[in-house]
């Protein structure tokens, strides 16, 4: 078949807020999209494989893995990184939680651990150690030994929950 | 690492995704929720020169009762399986495996059918549409055939999907008065692929005898199996402390556990075992 396939495609998608149009290879990834194309460096890649979690952002309201999505499939999306989230304010409460926490070292899975955190406790507001524990069960931290991460997100979930 | 180059088609009917899948034949693949497709592409183990995305097929996706019959389009996504009353309903050893299916993140994308069609050994979706005989709804260019669970998953990432077909949905017959369910795996961390696994029901009678029993296994083999000595040494019995070991018995003259990085056929086998012994506990409980 030497048919020609289209290699490159436009796509028109909504990033933290702004309408973008871009012509994007279709084999790239959303997070390269992300980071090398719109300059968005904030979410990070690991494995590339779907095993750690650092490249995860959220399309349509959902946390989804960068490394597995194509940027070509966000074509019509919503998509929000963690400078949107974090510009916004939606995250300050578990930003500020992860400081007082100690819930970052090197900081390298800290982007997919506040974009899964924020997912948790939207999606969940009275989860528990375990449950939380399960939820964050695809975000790999070499550093902090998690505890402390689980503590920070408990504790947002908790005042979250309260103050609803 | 990144893919090599490929074109890319967004189907917008099943229709036109057969007809590429067609023309273009071993150089296209389907493209569902790419969770496992992604990754090989990444590590350049499949290099397709076309992806034909089938995840805006909106009649592929959903969950509905019919009848005794509950059916999953091949689409649905697993996190929308999850949370699903009809399936939690219906299917509760669906439910009860779901959060078992890798970690949040990836069920948001992953679909159902993407799946079983991949037939991983030790995916937890395969072994559950065994246990529950459900039947594969496929279609192909010249018609659409179903395949029982037990035919369909043939061997080592190989189903009787054949070149050209796509999976559409999934029948699974609603759970009956009286009919229990377990579903235990083992794996090192939550959300990863299990070592081994196990997808059981059965009828339990008002005096607690067990009937109708299936116990399918994950990864036990290179595809999902059902152990027929195991659940007849317990059928009849109210799954007694004697019946598990008659049945743990009959598992380990039955089996043909394979090896790989996660454990020796040796230490499978007692795994599954051990699983079985807590499966029952479960279906008595
Ligand atoms: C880190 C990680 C951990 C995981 N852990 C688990 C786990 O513990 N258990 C588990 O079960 N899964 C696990 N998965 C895999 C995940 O569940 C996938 O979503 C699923 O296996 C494939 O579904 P998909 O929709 O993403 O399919 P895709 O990746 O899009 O496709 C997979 C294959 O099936 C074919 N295909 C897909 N849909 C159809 C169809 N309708 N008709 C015909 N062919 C089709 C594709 O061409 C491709 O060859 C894991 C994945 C990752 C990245
Ligand atoms: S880089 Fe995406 S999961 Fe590791
Ligand atoms: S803080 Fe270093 S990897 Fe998590």
């Amino acid at each position: 078949m030497t048919e020609s396939l289209p290699l490159n495609l436009p796509i028109d998608l909504t990033v933290n807020g702004e309408r973008i149009s871009a012509t994007v290879p279709a084999r790239q990834h959303l997070i390269d999209f992300l980071r090398e194309t719109l300059s968005l460096t904030g979410s990070h890649i690991g494995c590339e494989h779907g095993v750690c979690g650092a490249c995860s952002i959220r399309v349509n309201g959902a946390v989804v893995r960068g490394c597995l999505t194509l940027a070509v499939q966000c074509d019509g999306a919503s998509v929000d990184t963690i400078e949107g989230l974090s510009d916004s304010g939606a995250i300050a409460d578990l930003q500020s939680a992860f400081h007082e926490r100690n819930a970052l070292q090197c900081g390298f899975c800290t982007p997919g651990m506040l974009a899964t955190g924020y997912d948790i406790v939207r999606r969940l507001p009275d989860a528990d150690e375990a449950r939380i524990r399960r939820e964050l069960s695809g975000n790999i931290c070499r550093c902090t030994g998690y505890h402390a991460i689980v503590d920070a997100i408990e504790t947002v979930a908790a005042k979250r929950g309260a103050g609803a | 690492m990144k893919p090599t180059p490929f074109g890319y088609v967004k189907a917008a009917s099943l229709p036109q995704a057969l007809d590429l899948l067609a023309r273009h034949g071993e150089e296209a693949q389907i493209l569902a929720g790419g969770q496992s497709l992604i990754p090989t592409l990444n590590m350049r183990l499949s290099a397709p020169r076309l992806l034909i995305d089938i995840s805006g097929l909106a009649d592929l996706s959903g969950i509905a009762v019919a009848g005794d019959i509950l059916r999953i389009g091949a689409l649905t996504r697993h996190a929308e399986v999850e949370k699903s009353e009809l399936v939690a309903r219906h299917a509760p050893l669906i439910a009860a495996a779901m959060p078992h299916v890798a970690h949040p993140a990836i069920r948001n994308r992953g679909t159902f059918g993407g799946s079983l069609a991949l037939a991983d050994p030790a995916a937890e979706l395969p072994a559950c549409c065994l246990a529950l005989a459900a039947t594969m709804i496929v279609q192909a260019p010249s018609g659409s055939r179903r395949i029982a669970a037990r035919d369909f998953f043939k061997g080592l990432f190989e189903t009787a999907l054949e070149a050209g077909e796509v999976l559409t949905a999934i029948e699974i017959p609603i759970a009956v008065p009286g009919q229990v369910f377990a579903f235990e795996e083992l794996a090192r961390r939550h959300g990863d692929y299990a070592i081994v696994g196990i997808a059981a029901t059965a009828r339990k009678a008002a005096d607690g005898t067990l009937s109708d029993i299936r116990l399918a296994y994950l990864n036990l083999e290179s595809r999902p199996v059902l152990a027929g000595k195991a659940a007849a040494a317990l059928a009849g019995t109210t799954g007694d402390a004697a019946a598990v070991t008659a049945a743990q018995d009959a598992l380990a003259g039955e089996a043909s556990p394979h090896a790989d990085l996660n454990a020796t056929p040796e230490t499978r086998l007692h795994l599954a075992r051990v699983l079985l012994g807590r499966a029952v506990a479960r279906l008595i409980a």
